[in-house]
C-alpha cells in the first residue's frame, strides 16, 4: 500500500514539474533575454514541488518498513 | 587529428564520470550455486543508507572487511570500546559488569548470554544505554569538516597577500559572492544580512560537500550517507528554526499571532495556522533534503542491483548508462538541494528580521 501511495505521489510531481517546465519554455520563447532568470526560478520551483512529492515518498517508505514489517 | 576544445571537454566529462560506476559494494555474487546467500537489493540499499558502528569496506570470500569504530556508551558511567568487540553482531560485550549486544546497529543491555526480548513485531524491548559512539556518519562528517576547514582557511589566508584572489580563493570567491548577493542580501536585506552570512555559507557548503561525499563509494569521503540521515537534516533545520525564533522581531511575532489587515473574526484562526507554520517550515526543510538525497541513493543502488538480480554481465549494458545518467542528476541535486536549503533558510530569517515601513494595513 505504501508503494502505491508513493507511486501516486510521483504522478503529482510529474504533472507539477511538467507544467513548470512548459510555462518556463513559453516564457523563454516570448523573451529570450530573460532566459537565465527564468531558468533559475524554474529550478527553484521544481525543487519545491519535488520536495512535496518526496514527503509522500518518505511516508511510503515508513509505511513499507513499519506497517508491513 | 586536431582535438578541439569541445571534444576535450566531452572526453574529460566521460573520464570523470567513470568513477561513478563504483557504487556496487557486493562482489560476492559471482557464484550462482545453491546455498549462496540470495542477493537482496533492499538489504543492500538499507545497509548503505543507514548508519553503522563500523565502516564496512567490502565482502570477500564470505568474510567482511570493515574498519571498527569506537563505541561510547553512557550507562551509569562512561564506557568506551572498539566495535570490533561486537564481532559483527555475534558477540556479547561485557564492560563494567554490564553486557551489551548489538542488533541492527542498535546497542542493547542484555544478560550474559545476550538474550533480546522481542515484542510482536520483532523489535527488542531491552533497555538501551545512551549511545554517543563515533559511528560511520560521525567520521564522515568529521572528514567533511576537515575538508571545509582546509579549503576555507587556505582561501581566507590568500586574501592577506592580495585583494585579488589566487588559487583556491579564486575558485571559491564567485560561489561565496553568489551566496552573499543572491541568497543573503536579496532575502535578508542590506541591514541584517552580515549577521547571518556565516551561518548561510556554512550550511551551504556543508550540505553540498556531504551530498557529494554521499555519492562516492569508498572511504575516506565516501561510503557514508550523512545528509541522507534524518537526524542530521533535523539538526540543520533546528538551527534555522532557532535563528528565526531568536531573531524574530516584534513585527514578526505580531504577524503570526495577530495578523494586521485581516478581519478580527479571522485573526484567531489565522493565529493557529501561522503558529503551526512556524514548525512546518523547518520540518519541510528537513524532509526535503533527507528525501531527495536518500531517494537518489536508493535509485542508483537499485539500478546497479539490476545487474546482480539478472545475474548476467549483459544487464550492465542497460544498467550502467542509466546509472551514469542518474548519477549526473544526483550531482545536480547535490548542489540544488544545498542551494534550496540555504535559500529557504535565508528567506525564513529574512521574514523574521524584516522591518516594515509603518502604515501597511493594506497587505
Amino acid at each position: 500500500m505504501g508503494a502505491i501511495g508513493a507511486g501516486l505521489a510521483v504522478i503529482g510531481a510529474g504533472i507539477g514539474i511538467g507544467l513548470i517546465g512548459g510555462r518556463a519554455m513559453e516564457a523563454i520563447a516570448r523573451q529570450p533575454e530573460a532566459t537565465s532568470k527564468i531558468q533559475t526560478n524554474m529550478i527553484i520551483a521544481a525543487a519545491l514541488v519535488e520536495g512535496a512529492a518526496l514527503f509522500a515518498v518518505v511516508v511510503g517508505l515508513i509505511a513499507v518498513n513499519t506497517g508491513a514489517a | 587529428m586536431i582535438v578541439n576544445k569541445p571534444i576535450k571537454v566531452v572526453l574529460q566529462i566521460i573520464l570523470m564520470a567513470l568513477p561513478l560506476f563504483g557504487m556496487a559494494i557486493d562482489p560476492s555474487k559471482e557464484g550462482e550455486q545453491e546455498g549462496e546467500k540470495d542477493f537482496n537489493p533492499a538489504e543492500l540499499a538499507m545497509e548503505h543508507v543507514l548508519d553503522a558502528h563500523e565502516w564496512h569496506l567490502a565482502d570477500y570470500n564470505g568474510h567482511s572487511y570493515s574498519i571498527p569504530l569506537p563505541v561510547i556508551l553512557w550507562d551509569n558511567g562512561l564506557k568506551v570500546f572498539m566495535s570490533s568487540e561486537f564481532e559483527h553482531g555475534h558477540e556479547v560485550v561485557e564492560k563494567g559488569g554490564e553486557h551489551y549486544y548489538i542488533h541492527h546497529e542498535k546497542i542493547y543491555k542484555t544478560d550474559a548470554s545476550g538474550t533480546l526480548n522481542m515484542d510482536e513485531e520483532g523489535h527488542p524491548t531491552n533497555e538501551m544505554p545512551l549511545d554517543f559512539s563515533i559511528t560511520k556518519n560521525v567520521v564522515s562528517m568529521l572528514i567533511s569538516v576537515l575538508l571545509l576547514l582546509l579549503i576555507f582557511i587556505a582561501a581566507a589566508r590568500s586574501y592577506k597577500k592580495s585583494q585579488v584572489p589566487k588559487g583556491i580563493a579564486a575558485f571559491m570567491e564567485p560561489i561565496i559572492v553568489f551566496v552573499r548577493d543572491d541568497i543573503a542580501k536579496n532575502n535578508i536585506g542590506e541591514k541584517h544580512y552580515k549577521k547571518f552570512l556565516p551561518y548561510l555559507l556554512t550550511v551551504f557548503f556543508f550540505i553540498w560537500i556531504n551530498n557529494l561525499f554521499g555519492l562516492l563509494p569508498i572511504p575516506p569521503g565516501g561510503g557514508a550517507n550523512v545528509t541522507g540521515n534524518i537526524a542530521v537534516t533535523m539538526v540543520l533545520a533546528v538551527f534555522t528554526f532557532i535563528l528565526t525564533t531568536v531573531y524574530g522581531n516584534k513585527d514578526y511575532w505580531k504577524h503570526i499571532f495577530w495578523m494586521p489587515g485581516v478581519p478580527v473574526a479571522v485573526k484567531p484562526l489565522l493565529a493557529v495556522v501561522e503558529f503551526l507554520g512556524i514548525f512546518t517550515k523547518p520540518f519541510a526543510l528537513m524532509i526535503r533534503l533527507f528525501a531527495n538525497i536518500t531517494a537518489g541513493h536508493i535509485i542508483i543502488l537499485s539500478l546497479i542491483s539490476l545487474i546482480f538480480i539478472f545475474e548476467t554481465e549483459w544487464a550492465s549494458i542497460a544498467a550502467i548508462p542509466f546509472v551514469l545518467f542518474m548519477s549526473c542528476i544526483e550531482l545536480l541535486v547535490a548542489l540544488l538541494q544545498a542551494y534550496i536549503f540555504t535559500l529557504l533558510s535565508a528567506l525564513f530569517i529574512g521574514l523574521a528580521v524584516q522591518e516594515h515601513a509603518h502604515g501597511h494595513e493594506q497587505h
